[in-house]
């Protein structure tokens, strides 16, 4: 696997970032080293996991430039690298934002549309009852 | 709307751009409401500020439509169009998509699908691009500030990811 672009700016950590975010246990990885670093077995202990297990994790985490290694020899301490994490999930938000916005006109338009067929139906109804 | 879904935005691929969402009604009417330029322009005008000032479409395999968007205050439109590929009513729709300042390259193809429950549909909106680089300028085009996030927007993300962790267990 080509390794290019990993650690600088462009689609190619973009598109690590989400891969990165999209696995529930790397998040709650991210979210654990959001209070503070950690080492591996620090890292493992609330999850049902062993320690090559979390590495893997890891080392998706480090490839999308969203943890470092500190620099204790002993203990290799990870720890988050906000910047990519910022660019990605703010773009992500914006567009969202947009979606989202754009869907909650369209539940509107539709339960218009719904009760308007409703008062039809109401109407047919009440004209072949006569 | 009481029982709408909650959107969903993924990239499953490389390429792609996945929106699913759930719609309180019946699919013939959220297939309707994409397909008919006076429902269109009633939803699909963009951001605050923004309306659906020409919405033409000629709903049929080969046949083209032409959207353009048009902000109020000073009359800037942002044009898009393209041609219709696959058209299964009311189920599936599939079109390319082209802006006229094509700030992403190449030509988009979006795909929708509606699956109906019970008087619920499931949208599943793809969009596919010619690259990763036209899927990634696709999706930052909402931004109108700049990149790198305060750490108290930060804050609020690493919130969220935290209550996705406290979730899951």
């Amino acid at each position: 696997m080509q390794l290019r672009g990993y650690g600088q700016g462009g689609p190619d950590r973009l598109d690590a970032t989400f891969a990165a975010l999209a696995d529930p246990t790397r998040r709650a990885i991210l979210a654990r080293l959001a209070s503070g670093e950690a080492s591996v077995g620090e890292l493992a202990e609330p999850f049902a996991m062993t320690q090559p297990a979390i590495s893997k994790h890891l080392k998706v985490l480090e490839r999308a430039g969203l943890v470092s290694r500190g620099r204790d020899a002993q203990r290799r301490p990870r720890r988050l690298e906000a910047a990519p994490l910022a660019e990605a999930s703010q773009w992500l938000e914006e567009y969202r934002r947009f979606w989202e916005a754009t869907f909650k006109h369209l539940d509107a338009l539709l339960d218009e549309l719904k009760a308007g067929e409703a008062k039809r139906g109401r109407a047919k109804r009440r004209g072949a009852d006569r | 709307m009481k029982n709408a879904g909650a959107l969903q935005i993924t990239t499953p691929t490389e390429r792609e751009i996945l929106i699913t969402r759930a719609f309180d009604a019946p699919r013939r009417l959220v297939f309707d409401a994409y397909t008919r330029p006076e429902l269109l322009k009633r939803w699909l005008f963009g951001p605050d500020g923004w309306s659906l000032a020409v919405c033409e479409i000629d709903l049929r395999v080969g046949g083209t439509y032409r959207y353009v968007w048009r902000r109020e205050r000073d009359g800037t439109d942002m044009g898009m169009g393209g041609v219709y590929r696959e058209i299964v009513v009311p189920e599936r729709l599939v079109a390319t998509e082209r802006f006229d300042e094509s700030w992403y390259p190449g030509e988009a193809v979006g795909t929708i699908v509606l699956v109906e429950e019970g008087g619920r549909t499931t949208l599943t909106q793809t969009m596919l691009y010619e690259s990763r680089e036209a899927r990634d300028t696709a999706l930052k085009s909402g931004m109108d500030e700049g990149l790198g996030a305060g750490y108290d927007r930060l804050a609020g993300i690493l919130a969220s990811l935290q209550t996705d962790g406290d979730a899951r267990d």
